[in-house]
Order: C-alpha cells, then structure tokens, then sequence
C-alpha cells in the first residue's frame, strides 16, 4: 500500500495533534487531578438518610474550613433538596465568596438527574445507588443557574436552583 | 487478483498513480483543516480552564 | 460494475424502494417533532391539544435516529449489494422478511410513544419505565436489521465462492465491514433490552441495574453514529468520484480505513459516561484515548477526498492551486448536496474531539452544545450525504429521471438546508458552552440575565428549526416526483472505478478473521474489567418509576 507524502505528513501532523492533546488531558487527570467526576461510592436510593451527608439536618451549603464549603443536595423529580432556612422554607439559593473551594455531594432517590452549575466546570450525572461528587473553585463572579441537565421525566425542566459567587 | 498480478507487477513501481501527481491544494486544504481542529481544541480548553 | 446503467429487476426495485419510503415518511414526521420542539422551546407557541413536549422529542429522537437511518441504510445497503456482487431469490425473500420485522417493530414503538407511553427518549433512562411495547418494538427493528446482515453476509459469501482469487467489490465490502460493526454493536442493546427492560417492564423482575444498563446502551449508541456514517463514506469514497467525472483514489486506503472504523467505533462508549459517577476513570481515559484513534480514518478519508477531487481537476486540465476546486460540478445536486455534508464534518468532527476530551466534557456535558453537534454530523453531514444518495437511487428504482428541474430544486433543498442548519446549530453550539441544558422544555428556571441570554439562542433555534421544516417539505416533494412522477428514463447508478495502473489491494484486508478478532479483542480489552467492576459494586438496584413521565 502506497502513501503519497502530503499524505503521510498530513497524517504525521494529525496524530502529533491528537497525541498533543491526550498529553495534555492526560497530563491534568492523572497528575493535576481533574479526571471527570467518578466516585464508586454506592448508596441505597430508598434510604438516601442512611447516609450521613444526605440527612436532612447535613443539607445545603456549609462551611467547613475557611473558604471551603460543602454543600449536599438529594434529588428527586422535580427537584433538589438543599435543605430548609432559618424560617423552614426549602433553600433555592446559595451563596459563597470568590474564589472559595466548594465540594458537591449529590445522590438521587428516585430516577437518574443531571447537576449542573451552568457557566462552571461543574456537571455530573446523578444516578440512583451512587453518590456524585466533584470539588471546585469557584473562581468568577455572578449568577450560575443550576439546572437538570439529564432527562428525569415530564418535570424535568423545572428542576433548579442557583449559586451566587460574590465578591 | 492472483491472477491479475504477474501484468500488474511491473507497472507497479513507475506508473503509480499516487507519486507523479500534483496535490499542494489538497495538502494546503488539509493544513487548514488541521489548524482549525487545533483552534477550536485549544480554545476550549482555554474557556475550561477560566471555569 | 458494467451494469450502472442497467435498471435493476423489478422486484429488486420494489425492494429497496419500499425502504426509501419508510425513509421519507419517517423524514416528513420525525422534521415535523423538531419544528414542534424548537417553536415550543422559543417560548413563544404552546403545543396545542395538550401534547407533551417529552413525547414529541422521544418521536423526534426515535424516528430520526433508529427508524429514518436504519431503514435507509439497510435499503442503500440492499441496492449496493444488488448492484456489486446481486441478489437471489432467496436472498430477497429474506430481506423483505427483514424489512416487515423493522416495520412492524417500528410502527409497535410508534404508537406506544404516541399514546404517551414511553416519554422516555430513545436513551431509555432506566429507572423511568416506559410500557413493555416500546422496548418489544425497538427489539424488532433491531432484530429486523440483523437479517439484513445476514443476508448482506450472505450475498457476498456467495459471490466470492463464485469468484475464487478476486477481491470483493470495495462497495460490497464496505457494506459488510458496516453490517458487521452494526451486528457487533447491537448485541450490546439487544443484550440490555431483552435481560433488563424486558423484564423489567413486565414485572418479572423487581429492580434493573441502572449503570449497566446505560453502559450496555452507550457500548450500542457510539457505533450507532458510526453506522449512520459509513454509508455517506461510501458515497465519498466510491460514488462522489463517479459524479465528478474522476477515479477512485485508492481502493487500499478506502478498505483501510473503513477496516480501522470497524475496529475503533466501539471500544468507545465511555465517552458518552464520563461525568458518570461509578465508572472508574482510569478506564474513561483509555477509552478516550481509544476514542482519538477513531479520528484517524476521518483523516485519511479528508485527505482522500480532496485529492480525488484536485486528481479529477487537474487531469481535466483545471490549473493553479485551486483551479480544481472551482471547477467541481456545482450545479450538480448529487454533488452539493453530498459536499455541504463533508464541509459540515470540519466543524462537527473538531467538536467531537472537545467532546471526548475526557474532563473537558462537563465543559458541554447533557448542554445543547451536543445538540448542535450532532445536527451537524448526523442532521447535516450524513442525511445530506443520503440526500445527495436518493436524488439518483430513488429515479434508479423507479426507472425515472433527475430532471434539471428537480436538480435545481435539490439546489435549492440544499441552501436551505445549510442556511437553516448554520442558524440553529450555531445557536445550539453558544448557548450549550453558556450552560443551556439539551433535552428539556421551554423554562424560565430562577430567571435572570444567564437564562435570558439562553432563550435568545432558543429563539434563533426556532428560526432555524422553521427554515429546516421548509427544506423537509420540499425534499419530501422532490422524493415523490422521483417516486411516481418524474418522466421515465434511465438513471446512472454511478460507481466509481480504479485507475487501469492502480496499485493491487494487498489480500491482507479482506482478512476477516484478523480484522474481526481484533475488533472483539479490543471490546474485550476496553469493556471486561469495567464491566466486572460494575456488577461487582452494584448498588441496590432501581425500582421502576412510571409516574415522573405522565404514566
């Protein structure tokens, strides 16, 4: 089988391109750390309370260091639970300063969700039987819709929240 | 094909069809393309990163 | 080969015709679900009588992407083999079994989702539990469709036992690579739709395994591109050639490359999981790498076409460097049509690779940045590439003519199209890296600045989706004058062939052992610890949900 020149530069400079990249992806994985979210951490879906992030009381957003927040949310159709406010009302809505390191902790009760702080690295699924978890820093300003990003049914598209970063 | 072969076998090395001809433009179109699929990989993973 | 312009027998015709009509009407409905979605998603239509949003996008991802393609496919598969290597009697008797199988399974899982019983997508998304008819109907097709592998096996077993020492025809044997792929492939949904959902569905088992299930569908749902691609590079590869007046460029690196897509196509499924939580990531990653290696046969297929087409021009005596370029039959529907297509690949297939990217996916992970990225490879590159296909197969088959007048209506198909496609898709592609999630209705959510800039995308989308559905109409238009009312004549079935000195097809690619061994070999390698990694941390599994999707 013959190549032509052009064409076996052309491909050299293919591969050299696609190995660049893997470099890179896999460079940032494996020594930076920032593989995609998987945590092989399982859980019961009927008894998401069993485990302790997910009781009622460990809801929503917390400090635990400073500047570093944890924030657990249980999903279900149609929504995410953030736990409750000072006056029992779901929360909707979280804040954290700039440049804060904020972990995510999500399960499901019920059917697969999509978690996503849209305009951030922040994107998991959300399966039954397996807990999501994935730690940021939070590092520009503003509003970030959080939305279901994965079909969970007729509701699916008013499952949200937000995240507000301030200054 | 066995027995097409011993005809074909001495045109092989001078009449290939695929050394005497012209393609600068298909290279140059190739080039491009390349550079384009850099681009836009390099630019998105500069968007990721500011994430 | 000699026989391009020798109509088939009639009732090969009617054979492969019966498919494109499946093809056509699934066009005409499946186009009609995306218009609905995107005027819908605009926010400024409601859908009248009540109808779900959800059901018409399980319509629209159903009839488009398992019934349009699989039936053209099989159908264009069927004409390629008929035309290569023929058709006997028994053979055709087994492909129309095959083509009534799909039928009936599609027209089972039709009616279930209309009567909204399996608001589920075409992804399934297991626990929600559509009713057993949908999964029976999906199994059918499938089942369908590997008769036609069989048989397509067959009629070119038969040919080769006639014709001892010679190399397959490259369209014959392309088909088969296909099939084969196909055939490799489903087995991993078949697997899940008959052991889990089946079942499940029924009530004979209690819970279903949700991350297998998706992982059996994903090791399905990549080559299931794929699939719908080797049909447009065997129109690039063997018959665009023919169009323009050329040769094939090189029969070797033709059956290379669709040998190493049949190897790559399917150790690749990860990369449809990778924010997937309990799936390791060292695994997600060499499947990514496995998912990089994919890319290079696209490569060699790009360079492949534009020195066919500089070759073609240059030996007509077209000078400069891109002489040839301008001097390509424009004007020639069954060249443009297939052309916009590839032009389309250039930005698709860039988005594929970010896609794949291993943790630059939750980039674009579940967004309408992936919408848009299959609107170009799938809804662009390969059905203008069928299109480009029917314009001549359909007046084949029905002993018809292209007129000019349906020629310059194809033009004008195909500027429609690209207009329509360039303004959605480029909408879908900025509001997926804002954040705007796929797969969902129209929704103010929290409100504010960042969902306001998305519904200005959407807006752009129904824009787009509108002129698209004027492209459907008139492509379903152009279909039935081809199909009955084109004056009657003969139309070329246009195959390209090799250069007299072209170089000798080394045998080694028509070793089917070697290139299948090692197809299942790398399956093999990329799925089994995964996989045993999965049952082996099964978390209890899913209890089936009915009421989230209105049941």
């Amino acid at each position: 089988m013959h190549l032509h020149k052009y064409e076996k530069i052309w491909l050299t400079f293919g591969l050299g391109s696609l190995a660049l990249f893997l470099v890179i992806i896999g460079f940032a994985a494996f020594w930076k750390g920032t593989h995609p979210m998987s945590h092989i951490e399982t859980i019961d879906p009927q008894n998401v309370e069993a485990h302790d992030s997910f009781k009622p009381e460990n809801l929503g957003l917390r400090e635990v260091a400073e500047g570093k927040y944890t924030v657990n949310i249980v999903a279900s159709a149609f929504n995410y639970d953030f736990g409750t406010d000072a006056d029992g009302k779901p929360v909707k809505k979280i804040r954290v300063p700039k440049g804060s390191t904020v972990l995510f902790q999500i399960t499901t009760k019920d059917v697969v969700h999509g978690f996503q702080v849209a305009g951030t690295n922040v994107n998991m699924m959300v399966e039954p039987g397996h807990v999501s978890r994935l730690e940021t820093v939070m590092k520009n300003v503003g509003e970030f819709t959080v939305v279901c990003n994965e079909y969970c049914g007729i509701g699916h598209h008013q499952m949200f929240a937000t995240v507000e970063v301030y200054e | 094909m066995a027995t097409d072969n011993p005809k074909k076998r001495p045109v092989q090395q001078s009449g290939n069809p695929h050394t005497g001809i012209n393609l600068k433009g298909t290279f140059i179109s190739v080039m491009l393309l390349g550079v384009f699929i850099l681009v836009t990989w390099f630019g998105l993973y500069a968007l990721f990163l500011s994430r | 080969m000699m026989l391009k312009n020798v109509l088939f027998p009639k009732k090969d015709a009617r054979l492969y015709m019966s498919f494109m009509h499946v093809t056509f009407a699934s066009l005409l409905i499946g186009g009609l679900m995306g218009l609905l979605q995107t005027l819908s998603r605009s926010g400024e239509f409601q859908l009248p009588f009540g109808i779900n949003y959800y059901t018409i996008l399980t319509v629209h991802g159903v009839i488009l992407g398992l019934v349009l393609t699989t039936f053209f496919i099989v159908g264009f598969q069927f004409a390629l083999m008929g035309k290569t290597v023929g058709m006997s009697d028994k053979q055709r008797k087994w492909a129309w079994v095959a083509f009534w199988t799909m039928l009936v399974g599609t027209i089972t899982a039709a009616i279930t989702i209309l009567v909204g019983q399996a608001n589920v997508l075409y992804t399934f998304y297991a626990p929600l539990r559509a009713h057993a008819a949908f999964y029976i109907g999906l199994a059918l097709v499938i089942v369908g469709s590997w008769i036609a592998v069989f048989v397509n096996f067959r009629q070119l077993y038969v040919w080769k036992k006639a014709h001892p020492g010679q190399k397959s025809p490259l369209l014959a044997f392309m088909v088969v690579i296909n099939m084969a792929m196909w055939f490799i492939a489903s087995l991993g949904v078949a697997t899940s739709v008959l052991i889990q959902f089946i079942p499940w569905s029924l009530g004979y088992a209690a819970t279903i395994n949700v991350l297998l299930s998706r992982t059996l569908f994903w090791y399905f749902g990549h080559p299931l591109v794929y699939f719908w691609l080797l049909p447009a590079y065997m129109a690039w590869y063997a018959i665009i050639p023919k169009i323009i007046g050329g040769k094939l460029f090189s029969d070797s690196l033709a059956r290379l490359s669709f040998i190493l897509l049949l190897m790559f196509s399917i150790p690749v499924g990860f990369h449809h999981q990778l924010t997937e939580p309990g799936i390791d990531p060292t695994w997600k990653f060499i499947q990514v790498v496995l998912t990089f290696m994919v890319v290079i046969p696209t490569l060699m297929t790009a360079f492949s076409i534009f020195a066919t087409f500089e070759t073609t021009g240059r030996r007509k005596g077209h000078k400069g460097l891109f002489g040839w370029f301008k001097h390509l039959p424009w004007k020639d529907v069954r060249f443009l049509a297939p052309f916009i297509g590839m032009v389309a690949f250039i930005p698709g297939g860039a988005g594929g690779i970010v896609n794949a990217s291993h943790q630059m996916n939750t980039l674009i992970h579940n967004t309408i940045w992936v919408t848009g990225h299959f609107h170009l490879t799938v809804a662009t590159t390969v059905i203008l590439t069928y299109f480009g296909i029917a314009y001549w197969l359909v007046p084949h088959l029905t002993g018809r003519r292209l007129t000019p007048r349906l020629n310059k209506l194809g033009i004008i198909q195909t500027i429609i199209w690209t207009v329509g496609m360039t303004i959605m898709s480029t909408s879908m592609h900025i509001q997926g890296l804002l954040g705007g999630p796929r797969r969902s209705n129209f929704s103010n959510y929290a409100g504010g600045a960042q969902v306001d800039t998305w519904i200005s995308y959407q807006i752009a989308q129904a824009v787009g989706g509108t002129i698209l559905f004027i492209g459907i109409i008139l492509m379903i238009y152009i279909f039935i004058q081809l199909a009955f009312f084109a004056p009657r004549g003969v139309q070329e079935f246009p195959i390209a062939e090799e250069e007299v000195d072209a170089e000798p097809t080394p045998k080694i690619l028509e070793n089917w052992y070697l290139w299948i061994g090692i197809t299942v070999a790398l399956i093999l390698f990329a799925y089994t610890i995964p996989v045993i990694d999965i049952l082996k941390h099964s978390p209890p599994g899913s209890l089936p949900f009915d009421w989230p999707i209105g049941r």
